[in-house]
């Protein structure tokens, strides 16, 4: 994978992503680093750590993360935040190249661009978020998808918009601002009803969950959307 | 819609929130500004006297929220579950009506026990009218009962002290958001009638939409 440009690679402490996806690895370690300055780099850090063809493999412990974000509190929020945006820069790749190879027609042509733009002001809503907060967002990750069919892609669209349903929902209890707590929660609801028009679409379920939706860890979800960065 | 039996004005409740939604919800103004005003609305104050009366025992709290809560959810069940078969509903709607009605029971079971667990008395089951008489009005009902569940529920989440309370709110407005975008694809609405961002609605907005639908508490 190349770095995405004018992106800061800081020295990454090596493999601690990888040991988050591989398993549950202390949350409070991760989110302190990638809530700091290291969140430039979040998803430089997901990528190497996940094993890309040409990563580039620091051989340096990351210093600890200084940070302008206020407070540690902020910070954990902030780490949230570039998590759930490393999540919609993928969607919007995804989206935007579903658009592009134009294998959606008529109505459902439309809801595809329509959740696609709805991604992307979710991308801008939590940039600005965590600049506010007075963090760095993550730079944009580089994806990469199977397009091979009007039903496959629609078969994954409805998989990921259920992983990013549930991470979400995976995060709620871990804001600590209830002003990001809002907005991600308002946003979660979204990538829910994405999930049901999928749903209908591919003739699944539109509550495969049942009556009780299920929140996903950030290692169960970094585990599942390994295979769709570059 | 008949108004409520009290003189409160229904409505935004912040400048803020009229902002955002003239505007539209615009990015970062929406997340750190305009998005929550819950903090003063869901406090004790502006609701219908009936209202206030089923929750009177409500304990306060997560548990008071919980109950709030408690009563969109039978209102959802007894309109999925009761309603649906005196109106006769076919096929899609039919089988959504079966499906959110089991799921809607689900949530008043769940709901139910979880009050008592934080030491509340649950709500007991209010009596229900619904203005829908065939199965064009009822799916315009169950539109505006879902996106006004989701809305509640987001609304009130910010507020909720324990993680444990917010855990189960956050799971279940997962499901009314997936029962709103089936019910408005089904007839021929956007999915997504709030764009990219389910606002958080007032205890008023929601009282305004589900108060007129409460006959006795």
């Amino acid at each position: 994978m190349s770095s995405p440009p004018n992106d800061e690679m800081a020295p990454q402490p090596v493999g601690l992503v990888e040991r988050l996806v591989r398993d549950d690895v202390d949350r409070k370690r991760f989110l302190k680093m990638a809530g700091g300055a290291g969140a430039a780099s979040f998803g430089a850090f997901v990528l190497a750590a996940c094993g890309s063809s040409s990563s580039k493999t620091a051989s340096t412990a990351a210093a600890p993360a200084t940070t302008a974000a206020a407070t540690p509190s902020d910070s954990g929020d902030v780490a949230i935040l570039n998590y759930a945006l490393t999540l919609e820069y993928l969607e919007t790749e995804f989206y935007g190249k579903v658009v592009s190879a134009g294998l959606f027609t008529g109505p459902v042509g439309a809801l595809i661009k329509e959740f696609g733009q709805q991604e992307m002001t979710h991308v801008e809503a939590i940039k600005g978020a965590v600049e506010k907060l007075g963090g760095t967002p993550v730079a944009k990750p580089e994806g990469k998808f199977p397009i091979e069919n009007a039903s496959q892609v629609a078969m994954l669209a409805y998989t990921v918009e259920n992983l990013g349903a549930s991470a979400y929902l995976g995060q709620a209890g871990n804001i600590s601002n209830p002003e990001v707590l809002a907005s991600a929660l308002a946003i979660h609801t979204v990538e829910a009803r994405h999930a049901a028009t999928l749903g209908t679409l591919v003739k699944k379920s539109i509550t495969p969950d049942g009556a009780f939706a299920k929140p996903a860890d950030m290692s169960t979800v970094l585990a599942a959307v390994k295979p769709f960065l570059a | 819609m008949s108004t409520l039996h009290h003189s409160e004005p229904v409505g935004p409740a912040s400048p803020e929130m009229a902002g955002v939604e003239v505007r539209g919800l615009t990015r970062a103004s929406f997340i750190l500004r305009g998005a929550l005003a819950t903090g003063a609305l869901y406090g004790a104050g502006t609701v219908a006297p009936f209202v206030t009366q089923a929750l009177a025992q409500g304990g306060g709290g997560d548990a008071e929220i919980l109950n709030f809560a408690l009563t969109l959810e039978y209102l959802e069940s007894d309109f999925y579950n009761v309603k649906a078969k005196e109106v006769g509903l076919k096929g899609q709607a039919k089988s959504y009506a079966a499906l959110f009605g089991e799921e809607e029971q689900d949530h008043v079971v769940a709901l139910t026990g979880f009050v008592k667990q934080l030491g509340g008395k649950p709500v007991a089951k209010p009596t229900f009218v619904f203005p829908a008489t065939d199965e064009s009005s009822f799916l315009a009902l169950a539109s505006v009962l879902e996106n006004t569940g989701v809305g509640a529920y987001n609304g009130a989440a910010p507020s909720v002290k324990s993680k444990t309370v917010l855990a189960a709110a956050g799971s279940i407005v997962q499901i009314e958001a997936r029962h709103a975008a089936a019910i408005d694809l089904l007839i021929g609405k956007s999915p997504t009638p709030n764009q990219g961002f389910d606002r958080p609605l007032t205890k008023a907005e929601v009282l305004a939409k589900a108060g007129p639908l409460i006959k006795a508490a």
